[in-house]
């Protein structure tokens, strides 16, 4: 039980400082999951950040229902889940029916002006940890490139990258293990 | 209408979207606007204040919007309903793949394609990270309005983006720490 409301309470902490998609919830997962509370390493958060792009749903949800799933079972998965949205739930529901023109108010403007800023440094830091687990050969950094390329230039979306990118992993592999075979 | 009736619909629209919309958060926009000109719930003018709303607040864009369009249908039950309803399919969806990459995590092909994903997302997240450094600190319009190079970087941004930079690398301060900093800081500068 105690496990459970900490895993609620650290999903409610992450969905109330997560500004934007799901990127913006990385450097929280980072500090809180991996650094703090140790449920999960770098590599598998990338995991399951990866699978979250393309399976259905919000990708936020996606990632706290994993790492959920992973601390405490299927309990934990809607622990956790529930935990990340509880916090929309209210502020949204309080703006909904009493703030009607909240975007438009000039004080929230500036603070959110300010923490865009925040969340574009706190992105890039997490960019930076994520190249160290996640990108480590020369394969690694051409997938990365391509990547990186074909999403700023084409606009493709994430999926097709995704599908790419397991092709590109697996044909590697393969290759790999047959030229091992054949030695 | 009853109001049963009305959370029934409301929970089987966001089911679908929930099952339906791969990719985040964005990706529930065209069920949105579907819903608005399906359904009396909201319209189209509705719908980019509700955008704007959850793109400024906490929570992930996709839970937001959700809720908010939810509570727009049925009140706060309508909102309960509706972003348990978007968020039920990927439950279910990603206990079974966690499930299954319990079984299957030293399984070659498994192995594999993490290998060629792990660059890939860490990619996909390097240009979002680009999409907010252009929201957030260049002010493109201004540059091209005047051609002036001055105007490429929003300056009061600079001021606040460089030297956090700098303290996240340096001393990898708590992120809650920073969001608080930044924003209390936008109101200051009236960025």
């Amino acid at each position: 039980m105690k496990d459970l409301l900490e895993l609620y309470l650290t999903f409610f902490k992450i969905g109330a400082f997560t500004f934007g998609g799901g990127y913006s919830m990385m450097p929280m997962i980072q500090k809180e999951i991996v650094e703090k509370h140790k449920w999960a390493t770098d590599e598998e958060v990338l995991n399951y950040y990866a699978v979250g792009q393309c399976t259905p749903g919000v990708i936020a949800v996606n990632t706290s229902t994993f790492i959920g799933y992973k601390r405490r079972g299927v309990l934990g998965g809607f622990v956790a889940t529930a935990g990340m949205i509880t916090p929309s739930l209210i502020i949204i529901m309080v703006i909904a029916a009493f703030l009607s023109n909240f975007a438009h108010l000039e004080f929230v403007k500036h603070a959110f002006a300010g923490i865009r800023v925040a969340v574009a440094a706190l992105v890039i830091q997490a960019v930076v940890k994520m190249w160290k687990t996640g990108v480590k050969d020369a394969v690694g950094v051409s997938v990365f490139a391509a990547a990186f390329l074909v999403s700023l230039i084409f606009n493709v979306s994430p999926i097709y990258v995704v599908i790419g990118s397991v092709a590109v992993g697996i044909a590697i592999s393969l290759l790999r293990a047959r030229g091992e075979g054949n030695e | 209408m009853s109001s049963l009736a009305t959370l029934a619909l409301v929970a089987a629209e966001f089911f679908k979207t929930g099952l339906f919309a791969v990719g985040g958060g964005l990706a529930t926009l065209p069920f949105l606007y579907n819903m608005a000109d399906k359904y009396p719930w909201f319209d189209r003018t509705q719908l980019a204040d509700m955008i704007a709303v959850s793109e400024s607040t906490p929570g992930p864009i996709g839970v937001n919007m959700s809720t908010y369009a939810g509570f727009n249908a049925g009140g706060i039950i309508g909102g309960i309903v509706s972003t348990c309803s978007l968020v039920l399919p990927s439950v279910i969806v990603i206990i079974i793949v966690a499930k299954f990459l319990d079984k299957f995590s030293e399984n070659f092909y498994v192995k594999s394609a993490f290998y060629g994903l792990r660059p890939a997302v860490t990619a996909l997240i390097a240009i979002a990270s680009v999409e907010i450094l252009k929201i957030s600190i260049l002010s493109l319009d201004t540059f091209f309005a005047t051609g002036n190079p001055l105007f490429i970087f929003n300056l009061k941004s600079l001021i606040i983006f460089v030297p956090l930079v700098f303290v996240v690398f340096k001393w990898k301060p708590h992120p809650i720490f920073c969001i608080i900093g930044a924003a209390v800081l936008g109101i200051i500068l009236k960025l």
